[in-house]
């Protein structure tokens, strides 16, 4: 080895170590690995944690941000993206760490107010302007000849909301289990496309001009009618509806390990203070702080919902006997 | 025992023949081994179980069907198109060229939006077949359409150079023997071009079977009629079944290449057959 090429690996040595004490350190950044939708509320949420977690005399600290679909991104913390919190859109891609490599403590959902849900949203209906087609509830959708466009329940988390928001309604209706799967097959026999996510089910709607109603998130359906103008979409409020609530955690063993638990911590105690809340508002999710729903009620009209632990005995027993293979939901379509 | 050396004129074989090796497991045989080591996570009867789940086979058919639909639709009208290329000039000549590779080079999500647009009941296309009855977006049609799209590419440009190397002389020979100009396509152009043109018929359907992104958009992707294999896989992995997916992914790839060593067989009689083997 020249003396040269020795000087300078030397010194590439140094710097790379610089590189790495800086990081063990100063740990200047945290990661949020979250979900598609929540890209540009979170884009407003982070400078402004920034800011508060300065003023409460912390260091200067930076919140990267990942978004794509629910399941991706949680398959990618799984392989190894090193992310210090998760924010999610259904709690099974957050159980699913917990089961897979402990990466997240399984009581995760005690750990926060509100079992670990900063926000909600619900599954409600758009309707072309002046609801042609006279769509009122959930029985409406399952009459003859009515398109509904829906996302594949299997591939999104909105689709399985819906799915399970009609299997709620149907079970309050009928009393009974076989009840509820027949309202259910009479609704999917109604439609004629399944796209793998909710964006992909507006464009089929809005763009595409498919379907009579569509069925997606309350933020989904806002977003649309101010994006494309309220004069050609309005939104319907079924008589009950499913609560679609974000689950949130901090990804246990990451934290650890980038000495970062207490900064993840504040980042996901910052959600539920009031400034954070109102961010959330305006990205039109439903806000857990009743002061900041009260003003913006006008926004959110009262809705009865139910949550997937009340009616349909938590997740784990939903996948079990909804979505597993073979299960209702592969029957519903069989049927068909 | 003594080994007898073959003499080869060429030197270097053993280095040439150990770098292809080497390269070939790290790049293709590597990652294939592991979809086939982690779908042996599954037992036999659970493997049975998923990839010849009615739904699943549902996917073949539309998957492997369409596919060779297209790639046939692509070898006659790709084969049509490199002619019009090679042996007149027209004005735009150059540009239609260009055109060709397109498909190649659009991603192709955008491809499927454009297709999906165009033939959705209020497209430019769409709004006009739909009054006759004919439904393209959301329908198995509308699949094989994307992969026409997709395909076309590959039998263009493996025909077009061996086109250019024809010797109009042949034809003119064949006429000057008294031919009829279907007999000159039948018995002179035809053999020659065959296995350039089963090269490329086997690289439109194997691109075809892989297809996922712009499918997916026009597909409808509705269960037992218009779900692609691929999709079926997605669906897999996204509920985290890993080994369900890797189940799936690898009926698809020993399919796909029984079909291409077919392909590649069939290729390589016609070669013999016109005495181009070397």
């Amino acid at each position: 080895m020249t003396p040269k090429l020795k000087q300078s690996l030397r010194r590439s040595v140094v710097v790379l170590s610089l590189f790495a004490a800086g990081s063990a350190f100063a740990q200047s950044t945290i990661l949020n690995v979250s979900y598609d939708v929540s890209r540009e509320l979170y884009k407003e949420i982070n400078p402004a944690f920034s800011a508060a977690w300065k003023k409460q005399g912390g260091a200067d600290i930076t919140v990267n941000q990942s978004h794509g679909g629910s399941s991706k991104q949680a398959g990618a913390v799984i392989g190894g993206l090193e992310a210090d919190v998760i924010t999610m859109n259904q709690s099974p891609d957050i159980d699913i760490l917990v089961e897979r490599g402990g990466l997240v403590a399984a009581d995760w959902r005690k750990q926060f107010p509100h079992d670990a849900t900063p926000y909600t949203t619900t599954s409600v209906f758009l309707v072309r302007k002046g609801n042609p087609k006279n769509i009122k509830d959930w029985n409406d959708l399952t009459r003859a000849g009515l398109q509904v466009i829906v996302p594949n329940p299997k591939t999104s988390g909105n689709g399985r909301y819906t799915y399970l928001a009609a299997w709620g309604y149907a079970l309050e209706k009928t009393g009974s289990e076989a009840g509820a799967k027949d309202f259910v097959s009479k609704l999917f026999a109604n439609v004629p496309v399944l796209d793998g996510g909710g964006r992909g089910a507006t464009t089929t709607f809005t763009q595409r001009d498919v379907g009579d109603v569509l069925v997606t998130f309350e933020n989904e359906a806002i977003l649309i009618a101010q994006e494309l103008g309220s004069s050609k979409f309005d939104i319907v409020y079924p008589s009950l509806s499913i609560d679609a609530a974000a689950p949130v955690a901090v990804v246990q063993k990451v934290a650890a390990k980038r000495g970062s638990q207490k900064v993840a911590k504040a980042y996901l105690d910052f959600l539920y203070t009031p400034v954070a809340q109102e961010i959330i508002a305006r990205h039109d999710f439903r806000p857990r702080d009743p002061a900041v729903l009260k003003k913006h009620a006008a926004k959110y009209p009262a809705i009865r919902t139910f949550t997937v632990e009340q009616k349909l005995g938590g997740w784990a027993a939903v996948q079990k006997a909804h979505f597993a293979d073979g299960a209702l939901y592969d029957q519903i379509l069989a049927k068909k | 025992m003594s080994t007898v050396k073959s003499f080869r004129v060429l030197p270097g074989f053993n280095l040439t023949l150990g770098y292809t090796l080497g390269y070939l497991s790290l790049l293709i045989l590597i990652p294939l081994s592991a979809v086939f080591l982690k779908t042996a996570e599954l037992g036999w009867d659970e493997f049975v179980a998923v990839v010849t789940a009615p739904q699943v086979v549902a996917t073949y058919k539309l998957s492997f069907g369409a596919s060779l639909l297209a790639a046939a639709i692509n070898a006659v009208f790709g084969l049509m198109l490199a002619w019009a290329l090679v042996r007149y000039s027209f004005p735009g000549k150059k540009i239609v060229d260009a055109l060709v590779d397109l498909p190649f080079a659009l991603p192709t999500a955008v491809a499927g939006i454009a297709l999906t647009a165009l033939y959705a009941k209020n497209g430019w296309l769409g709004q006009y077949l739909e009054p006759l009855g004919i439904k393209v977006a959301f329908t198995p049609l509308g699949v094989l359409v994307a992969l026409v799209f997709i395909g076309l590419p590959f039998v263009v440009r493996t025909v077009q150079p061996i086109l250019e190397d024809l010797d109009t002389e042949l034809e003119e020979a064949a006429a000057s023997l008294g031919a009829q100009r279907w007999q000159t396509f039948r018995h002179v152009i035809l053999p020659i071009l065959l296995p350039a043109l089963l090269t490329g018929f086997a690289l439109a359907f194997a691109r075809a079977v892989g297809e996922y992104g712009s499918v997916i958009f026009i597909a409808g992707n509705l269960p037992y009629v218009s779900e692609i294999t691929p999709l079926m896989i997605i669906t897999k992995l996204e509920q985290y079944d890993y080994r369900g997916a890797t189940a799936i992914a690898s009926v698809m790839l020993l399919f796909s290449f029984a079909l291409l060593l077919i392909i590649n067989g069939l290729q390589a009689w016609t070669a013999k057959r016109t005495g181009r083997d070397r």
